[in-house]
């Protein structure tokens, strides 16, 4: 099974090794490690699958499964998560927000990248260097600090807490995916393609448009999708930046549901209409990057790990 | 085949010095690209920077005893250490609480992400080196959980670990009883925190073991070496890099988390530093408080964070 990538030659293992039975073959499958890496995927997604089920269920237990239902879906008048309010405006919640910081950070984020990679001088190494700072400063430090300038601070705080600020607060946070993930692939392109368009005759912004951009189009494109679905998980910053019920988006009303010890089916269906939300996000994502890069020899592989932000 | 690098802060502005092309004579003007750059510098100074800065200003500032939230003062040569004695008086005095904390935090922080490499390093390993032609299969399955917001990944396990849950039953069939899983254990949190913050640290590892040249691999067994001793001392020299930079993916968050434990725990026993911090922010007179706690943790955390900035810029320069 190890063919593709050590394409050796079986080569003289008999002569050296001199350990007996089973050790012998030294390009045997590793049948233990797979073992171990089935355990690791059933234990990942078991949980998952059995909380989807579990909003299926035809009674109020979360630990009993008590035959199929769409009840927590639309059945229930009151608890059905289409008419419970509280519900409903969670899902137009999220999706709002996702929206929103998506439109605003990809577009800042793709220009900041574009600047900073052309600049190159001392204030922009510095500017650089913030940014990715902002993508590994812990979640919680950074919506603090959010919460006191959206509360306390002369000028923003008439901001106040709520929607603006969720969106203000999740576009700083998300800001780094487009102008980490444009500028690595600005690295990759190289500068011919912009030499090539400036020595015939190009200005910056013919450039920037007509070559550039679409050159840059599968990255920008995968970091809209990541800043959407992880403004769709995001938990911290807008739990720390959302006033009340109505501008609580799924994942805080989850958590403050389960935390006030309240939980029903109802959750689980809320939980898998965002997995459903998430997924759908993820497919077109890939579907998109695939067509983007078609002739391009990206495989399948490296769409996923570039659509994970591993890329 | 080959997936590069985690998370990937490019080439910073220095650049690779010396790359061919780049000729500073060559865009007279930068103005342009000053200008395109513009709005996210502003983004970062007014909505990174200067919360940073209130921040201290909170921590730093006067208590309004009336309202009994705090007043920023701007100014730093006014600014009172009041808050900041309170906190180090908490952390290390005598009658601290937030002192076991810190311990607390370390020590779950310490066991979670010690497990988490103990589980991650050999999925990946053998997603990266033996899948195969299953290999894009194995992939999907190892990014799934990305796409699966945090909070249902843990409500799937509140709702497996209720004292009636399905755990509970396989427990009681191979007769270990039915223990209360929800009521404030530390192996809770523990695992707890293992599940959520795993599919990061193996995606790190994942990227960087399938990053490794196999020819090097080959080369160790041509000259002898046993399967063990390859992985011994090739693959794991060379996985040191992948390792520190994902521990440090899921350290870093796992030190703010304050909603894990709430979800599984919810006893004060359990509480990490982010559930004070969380806790103080709405609490009367304490909000100063845990605006310096806050930056004390951002403090000590501040050395790590550098170095993951250092780290993959390195790797991405190295790749590029």
């Amino acid at each position: 099974m190890s063919d593709t990538l050590v394409a050796t030659p079986t080569p003289v293992e008999g002569a050296r090794s001199s350990r007996p039975g089973r050790f012998r073959n030294p390009w045997r499958h590793p049948w233990f490690l797979e073992g171990f890496t089935w355990l690791y995927l059933v234990w990942s997604l078991a949980p998952i699958v059995v909380a989807v089920l579990f909003s299926f269920n035809n009674g109020k237990s979360q630990s009993a499964f008590q035959g199929l239902s769409v009840r927590w879906y639309w059945g229930d008048k009151v608890n059905s998560i289409w008419y419970n309010p509280q519900l409903h405006s969670a899902i137009f919640q999220t999706l709002r927000l996702s929206f929103y910081t998506t439109l605003i950070a990809v577009p800042i984020g793709v220009a900041f990248a574009l600047g900073i990679n052309k600049w190159r001088g001392r204030v922009s190494a510095s500017f650089n260097f913030l940014m990715i700072l902002s993508f590994v400063v812990p979640e919680l430090i950074f919506g603090v600090a959010l919460y006191f300038i959206f509360t306390q601070m002369p000028g923003l705080h008439q901001v106040g807490l709520g929607t603006r600020a969720e969106v203000l607060g999740l576009v700083s946070w998300n800001l780094s995916w487009p102008a980490i993930i444009v500028q690595a692939r600005l690295v990759t392109i190289g500068k011919q393609y912009e030499e090539a368009s400036a020595d015939l005759g190009c200005t910056h912004l013919q450039t920037l448009r007509r070559v550039m951009l679409p050159l840059l189009m599968p990255a920008i494109f995968a970091s809209a999708i990541l800043v959407f679905s992880g403004v769709i998980d995001d938990f911290v910053v807008v739990d720390l930046l959302s006033s009340n019920g109505s501008t609580q988006p799924m994942s805080v009303i989850i958590y403050s549901t389960v935390h006030g010890g309240n939980n029903g089916p109802a959750l689980n269906a809320l939980a898998t209409v965002m997995l459903l939300m998430s997924f759908v996000v993820a497919g077109l994502g890939f579907v998109g990057y695939r067509l983007m890069t078609r002739g391009q020899r990206v495989s399948g592989q490296q769409t996923l790990a570039t659509l994970a932000g591993a890329d | 085949m080959t997936v590069q690098a985690p998370p990937q802060p490019p080439a910073t502005a220095a650049g690779p010095a010396g790359q061919p092309g780049d000729r500073r004579g060559f865009q007279p003007n930068k103005t342009f690209w000053i200008l395109l750059a513009l709005p996210g510098m502003l983004w970062l100074i007014v909505l990174f920077v200067v919360p940073f800065y209130a921040v201290l200003a909170i921590g730093e500032g006067k208590l309004n005893t009336q309202t009994k939230s705090p007043i920023a003062v701007y100014n730093p040569f006014s600014w009172s250490s009041a808050n900041l004695s309170n906190v180090l008086h908490e952390i290390f005095g005598a009658q601290a609480f937030i002192g076991p904390t810190v311990v607390t935090t370390i020590l779950y922080v310490a066991a979670a992400s010690i497990l988490s490499l103990l589980i991650a390093y050999p999925a990946a390993y053998f997603v990266a080196r033996f899948a195969g032609r299953r290999k894009g299969f194995f992939l999907v399955l190892l990014v799934a959980p990305f796409w699966i917001s945090y909070m249902m990944r843990m409500l799937a396990w509140i709702d497996l670990l209720q004292t009636n849950g399905y755990v509970n039953k396989v427990w009681s069939f191979i007769g270990l009883g039915s223990p209360n899983w929800l009521g404030g254990h530390s192996y809770t949190v523990i695992l707890g925190l293992v599940y959520g913050y795993i599919p990061y640290l193996i995606l790190v590892l994942y990227a960087g073991l399938d990053r490794i040249n196999p020819s090097l691999l080959e080369a160790g067994r041509d000259l002898g070496l046993s399967r063990a001793a390859t992985f011994w001392r090739v693959t794991l020299p060379l996985s040191r890099q992948p390792i520190l930079t994902g521990m440090l993916i899921t350290v870093l968050p796992m030190i703010g988390d304050y909603y894990t434990n709430t979800l599984l725990s919810g006893a004060p026993g359990t509480a990490m530093i982010g559930n004070v911090i969380d806790g103080q922010l709405t609490e009367p007179f304490a909000a100063g408080q845990g605006a310096i706690l806050s930056m004390v943790v951002l403090l000590v955390l501040i050395g790590p964070m550098i170095y993951y900035v250092v780290a993959t810029n390195r790797t991405s320069q190295a790749a590029s």
